[in-house]
């Protein structure tokens, strides 16, 4: 089984908080941040992961390949991919700033033609733009059925039953691969996943694996190819673009800090007004 | 001038009432551009929908009758269908799981960029500019969409449902479209979680519980009175949600719903980046918690520095003293 994971870089999820917008108000800097995996992207990858090992003897079959756009730098965030456990990478060469979902689902589809993955596995959305699109233009562009907000998949031979974390509940999907899958985070849960080979004994951490050292020097030898969009037929141009950024105003006023219930209910009643 | 489809969001045969925000954003559109607005029920039960529907001032109200689970797979070819035949110039519902799920699809059957998510929308100048939060809600970013056709998700927090107009709308049965991948997929079942509380997403008063609670019997006989005295929902962390203390619908952030509440009482929640995008839009915010330099003083107007397990009964009793209960 081959599973294509989408990765994408991020300035330091942490610490979004520290994001600053250019005096002219036309970009986003992310100053000194570093840059780290799209958190729901490393979680899609742990997924990839837990379904084609055996969790306990550590086996691994099938192939998990990585694909990202950006500047050639993204390559650095590939290779921590490929350290925690993906064989091979493609890169497309492409100016962050100038995608938007609609260009980003078309190369991915121009990958899957190329790549034939039985199963696309992304983060249900990036944690910069929070646009959540990607994965499902790309089943659409595929004729792919798909399954988002994924907390929970259980292969089993060719088909896929996935937990869905929506609103109202859980609603749970069967899927016949080709699929394309997005996971929320509960997807990272000891039991979220399971393949029929791991045993059922078998708990992982609550949380994606640590990349080891052995993990690294595996990864520096790692296959990983660098084209262009133009290379893969991908010529269309963004159709959102933005004009300008801002921070959000600041909360009114400090924090007050109180001692007593007595004292807060007096302030919300007299001050906030809202008892 | 610019037409506006919304997509209604249905639940076991009956309008969900956060499509009255998608509702408001159309309204505003219509308006600003000298459009109108239609609305398409699609599902099962949209008769009922239909009705539910009438009063809010739409020029039509659609309906696609489609029996058997929510697929995206399924509906997606028939609002696009819809969206090209009628020339409306967006497609927009609500940015619940729901409208999230499904009009990423029907973006991609008409080619259509995507602004999700939205916090607002201008049409000065009749170009209509989207303002919506990124990085967590820590940057907003205003856009534009080139293509004939946009396709807009609405956050229900930052659009007031929208209020009845008077009129009454009558409803128009729209062709199924039969289209669409959905050989290789089934809907199994949807499990929903029942609550006599008010919709986490609309109340106006949240109580949400972190991890310090210790437990789901605690969550139950310390914080639940709470809720019930101020006659909110209850919302939790993340944390929470993970330890089993309360189901995960219930969480407040980015992975869970976006509240903006007048009044969100955050009891034992540090307060990560992921659980602040979800509810810093609330008027009002107090925390409680008994490290005055956990990370939700960053958002919170008053902080109540004590143990929860003291302050949480007091303070139900003090509520229930005011707002004359118990």
């Amino acid at each position: 089984m081959k599973i294509l994971v989408p990765v994408k870089r991020v300035a330091d999820p942490n610490n979004a908080n520290k994001m600053k917008v250019s005096a002219d108000g036309k970009q986003v800097v992310s100053g000194d941040l570093p840059w780290a995996i799209n958190p729901f992207d490393e979680y899609a990858l742990e997924a990839a992961l837990r379904l084609l090992e055996n969790g306990a003897s550590g086996e691994r079959s099938g192939e998990i390949v990585i694909v990202s756009l950006g500047v050639d730098d993204v390559q650095t965030t590939m290779r921590q991919a490929l350290a925690m456990g993906a064989d091979r990478g493609i890169h497309l060469k492409a100016d962050e700033s100038a995608l938007d979902s609609l260009v980003v689902a078309k190369a991915l589809k121009a990958v899957v033609d190329a790549e034939k993955p039985d199963l696309v596995l992304m983060g249900k959305q990036a944690v910069d733009g929070d646009s959540n699109t990607a994965g499902q233009m790309l089943a659409e562009l595929a004729g792919w059925p798909m399954a988002t907000f994924a907390m929970s998949i259980g292969l089993e031979g060719n088909t896929l039953t996935v937990g869905r974390e929506v609103d109202t509940g859980v609603l749970t999907l069967k899927v016949t691969l080709p699929a394309v899958v997005t996971v929320d985070l509960r997807i990272v849960q000891s039991k979220a996943v399971t393949n029929g080979v791991t045993p059922a004994s078998h708990a992982y951490p609550d949380d994606i694996r640590h990349i080891s050292v052995k993990g690294i020097m595996a990864a520096k030898k790692k296959p990983l190819e660098s084209k262009s969009l133009a290379d893969i037929g991908v010529t269309q141009a963004a159709t959102v673009t933005y004009s300008k950024f801002e921070l959000p105003a600041a909360r009114t006023g400090n924090t007050r800090y109180v001692e007593s219930v007595s004292e807060l209910v007096k302030l919300l009643q007299t001050q906030a007004k809202v008892l | 001038m610019t037409d506006v489809l919304v997509v209604a969001e249905l639940l076991e045969g009956q309008l969900r009432r956060n499509t009255l925000s998608a509702v408001a954003f159309a309204k505003k559109v219509a308006e600003g551009t000298g459009g109108s607005f239609d609305v398409l029920a699609i599902g099962e039960g949209t008769e009922a929908a239909a009705a539910s529907l009438a009063p809010f001032g739409a020029r039509s109200i659609l309906t696609a009758e489609i029996e058997g689970g929510y697929l995206a797979e399924k509906y997606a070819p028939t609002v696009a269908e819809l969206a090209k035949s009628r020339s409306y110039g967006v497609v927009a519902a609500t940015a619940s799981t729901y409208g999230k799920d499904l009009l990423p699809r029907v973006a991609a059957r008409l080619d259509a960029g995507v602004a999700s998510d939205i916090a607002g929308v201008s049409t000065e100048g009749g170009t209509l500019t989207y303002r919506r939060p990124m990085y967590a809600g820590n940057v907003y970013g205003h856009c534009t969409i080139s293509t004939d056709v946009h396709v807009v998700t609405v956050r229900q927090s930052e659009f007031e449902p929208a209020e009845e107009s008077g009129g009454f709308t009558s409803s128009e049965a729209v062709e199924v479209s039969s289209e669409g991948a959905t050989d290789r997929i089934e809907f199994v079942s949807l499990v929903a979680q029942k609550s006599e509380r008010p919709e986490l997403s609309d109340a106006s008063v949240v109580v949400s519980g972190g991890r310090a609670l210790k437990s789901a019997e605690n969550f139950h006989t310390v914080l639940e009175p709470l809720v019930d005295a101020f006659g909110a929902a209850m919302g939790a962390s993340r944390a929470a949600c993970d330890a089993g203390y309360v189901p995960n619908d219930l969480q407040v952030g980015q992975t869970g719903k976006v509240v903006a509440p007048k009044l969100y009482v955050a009891v034992g929640i540090s307060g990560a980046i992921q659980h602040l995008a979800g509810m810093k839009g609330s008027k009002v915010i107090v925390a409680i918690n008994n490290n005055k330099e956990a990370p939700i003083a960053s958002v919170a107007d008053y902080f109540l520095v004590a143990d929860l397990f003291k302050a949480v009964p007091e303070l139900t009793a003090e509520v229930n003293k005011v707002r004359g209960a118990g």
